[in-house]
């Protein structure tokens, strides 16, 4: 143990300088990204056909007018306006950053708890291999389950709870919805990774007379590790997902996937207004990755093989 | 050293997302506080269900909440948003709200599929959808649909326009070309559609606040003709406010509470009327992300579809009823569907708790009827801004 942990030390240090590199050349691919996106869409407006391209009836190219395709010079100034003209109305830019704060909240709760839950399950199927083989499909067909199916049976039924003072509000549908899609890829990968130590290292638990619990907690649970961690930034990205589509669909307000929709409202008259919340929720799914990404570092001891990967 | 920092990273990106999930827990929990009305005495939750987000079409609920007349008649109100896969009536039949603002026919349609509601106010005397087209197409009247690409939006917003076009003695499927509609009104401002589905007090609003490029100002009506379908006598009701059906039959409590619910909903109404700027305003405050001066014209735009109201405000009008119930079981869309196969039975509306409601208004000197009611001039900006 402690020879491998020297090595893995050196290793880290070594790859320290390494992956520093590695970052900045990834800040400058991402932002090459950007550009050529950008450049994409200057460009193809520039000399796409006004009306769209369209293919035995259906539009297989979007048309590039002004309300189809805003220059982005008009969104971007369109996110530094006032969101209206009443008295106190912030700029687009700040008042998507506020929405998409809201949201984050939304969907951390989503997220914790879709983790928690998701883990559990990973935990009960190791455990018993009846479980595995009789929950495991059911984990998947819960994801073939359509959101707008969803999402007004859990609004119906949160509206009848009431216990004391406390009642269901609308954000906690919308936190369950976040959950449900976030808690399955973080079953599915811990369970890989509570399943993920060689049936040599097992049988050392064996031979060391050491129960269920002990081996799940100096073996399993360490190894499941490099797992887990992609797993959580699968789940938070879903938590994301889940959070914006249900806001629309139970009429959650304050978040960013409401504002989207309540911008777009406006497209006629109005179109770049809609693409500021658009980039906001991109950027939150960034964010909301690169949280669990820092979360991760705690772990990083544990966490070899992802590093080295 | 780096180790530890990374760690130290780490616990930090740890705390913040555990606040994160503590500010998303205490976000709207807010209102926890058991509100007590003016004497004293405990207020009666209520749960109201709009179809849509935030916005003048509901100035009047919004209204009476901030001018306290909900608070007047013993009730705690609160308003529930619509979304786009909140369906008002369910919500309403399950017993998740107490009272849904919802379109007759959709309702109607819930009915028949076993949703036990009552249309108990009809808010809404006329219908505000439009086939808004170019002045230079020249589509006056639905017969002029013909030949023409004609936009509508579907899930059931569809029917008045195929009635429309079947009473002119047009065959839907053959003589006119049908398209689903975005909900906006980029196919009309791009020539792709001819007449399309608009309603007065919101996408036709939209239109207004576009630059034509022709004139480099904004869209006139000048520039536009409309079908009105409360001319063509296709017109269906819409916003209505729905009850539970079973609890009215049996709650003496809930029957009460219906007829104090519609008293303070109506006098909202009534200062919108009366008040069209400062209701808007209080929409605007109350979180719409659309435009003040698009708030206004909605607010303007509904008070038309309202007043004056010869019978009093929310009286369900027996023949817009039975025209409403008549295209309903008549008019087929493209599916060769109709909205309800058969005659709703006679729980569907009722005027005995709006009529209650319309006596205590009366017994304290309000104007119910709005007979000298005029429209004000409302002037559109570009975006609605």
């Amino acid at each position: 143990m402690t020879i491998t942990e020297a090595r893995g030390g050196r290793r880290t240090g070594s790859a320290e300088t390494g992956a520093g590199r590695r970052r900045g050349s990834a800040v400058l691919w991402g932002l090459l990204g950007v550009i050529v996106l950008a450049l994409l869409w200057e460009g193809y407006k520039a000399i796409g056909p006004v009306a769209g391209v369209e293919f035995f009836g259906t539009s297989i190219l979007p048309k590039t007018d002004d309300r189809s395709m805003p220059h982005l010079v008009d969104m971007l100034t369109r996110a530094v306006e006032p969101v209206n003209t009443s008295a106190g109305s912030p700029p687009v830019w700040i008042a998507v950053i506020g929405a998409a704060l809201n949201s984050l909240g939304v969907a951390a709760v989503g997220w914790a708890i879709g983790s928690v839950v998701g883990f559990l399950i990973a935990l009960l199927m190791q455990r018993l291999h009846v479980a595995e083989r009789a929950v495991l499909p059911w984990l998947i067909l819960s994801q073939t389950v359509p959101l707008i199916a969803l999402a007004p049976v859990i609004v119906a039924w949160g509206g009848k709870i009431q216990i004391g003072t406390f009642s269901w509000d609308r954000w906690m549908s919308v936190a369950v919805i976040a959950s449900y899609l976030a808690f399955f890829p973080v079953a599915v990968g811990a369970l890989r990774g509570l399943q993920s130590p060689d049936t040599i290292h097992v049988e050392l638990m064996r031979t060391y007379n050491a129960g269920w619990f002990r081996t799940l907690v100096k073996l399993r649970l360490p190894a499941s590790v490099p797992f887990l961690l992609p797993a959580l930034r699968l789940g938070a990205a879903s938590a994301i997902v889940g959070t914006v589509v249900a806001e629309v669909s139970t009429g959650y307000k304050g978040g960013i996937g409401r504002m989207i929709i309540e911008f777009a409202q406006s497209g006629t008259s109005d179109p770049a207004k809609a693409y500021a919340p658009i980039a906001g929720a991109v950027v939150l799914g960034l964010v909301s990755a690169g949280i669990v990404a820092l979360i991760g570092l705690t772990l990083k001891r544990f966490n070899r093989q992802e590093a080295a990967s | 050293m780096k180790h530890s920092r990374r760690i130290t990273l780490g616990v930090a990106a740890i705390a913040a997302s555990a606040a994160l999930v503590l500010t998303g827990c205490s976000s709207s929990s807010g209102s926890d506080t058991t509100a007590t009305s003016s004497d004293g005495s405990a207020l009666t939750p209520v749960k109201l269900q709009l179809q849509w987000f935030t916005q003048a079409q509901f100035a009047g609920y919004y209204a009476a909440l901030d001018q306290g007349y909900f608070k007047d008649e013993g009730l705690d109100v609160t308003i529930i948003e619509g979304g786009t896969d909140i369906v008002p009536q369910t919500q309403l039949a399950d017993g998740a709200v107490d009272y849904a603002v919802a379109w007759v026919p959709k309702a109607l349609a819930s009915r028949e599929q076993g949703a036990g509601i009552t249309d108990v106010a009809q808010i809404l005397q006329k219908s505000g959808t439009l086939q808004v087209s170019m002045a230079d197409k020249n589509i006056t009247t639905a017969a002029d649909l013909k030949g023409k690409t004609v936009g509508n939006w579907g899930y059931g917003n569809e029917f008045e326009m195929f009635a429309g076009i079947t009473k002119a003695g047009l065959d839907p499927a053959n003589d006119v070309k049908l398209v689903q509609q975005a909900f906006d009104e980029s196919g009309l401002l791009d020539g792709s559609i001819d007449a399309a589905q608009a309603e007065t007090y919101n996408e036709y609003a939209q239109i207004l606040e576009t630059m034509n490029p022709a004139t480099g100002k904004l869209y006139q009506p000048g520039d536009l003709n409309v079908i009105d379908w409360n001319t063509e006598g296709t017109a269906m009701l819409q916003d209505a406010i729905w009850a539970n059906t079973e609890k009215l039959n049996s709650d003496q409590a809930y029957q009460d509470q219906t007829v104090k619910f519609l008293t303070a909903a109506l006098k909202g109404w009534i200062y919108a009327r009366d008040n069209p700027q400062k209701a808007a305003d209080i929409v605007v405050a109350k979180g719409s992300q659309l435009g003040a001066s698009h708030q206004l014209w909605q607010t303007n735009e509904i008070n038309k579809l309202i007043w004056p109201s010869a019978d009093g405000i929310g009286v369900i009008d027996d023949s817009s009823w039975k025209q409403t119930v008549s295209v309903a079981m008549t008019a087929k869309n493209l599916e060769g569907t109709t909205v309800i196969t058969k005659e709703p039975d006679s729980d569907a509306y009722t005027n005995t708790y709006v009529q209650k409601a319309l006596d205590a208004l009366k017994g304290e000197g309000v104007d119910v009827t709005g007979t000298s009611y005029k429209p004000i001039d409302v002037t559109l900006t570009e975006g609605g801004k």
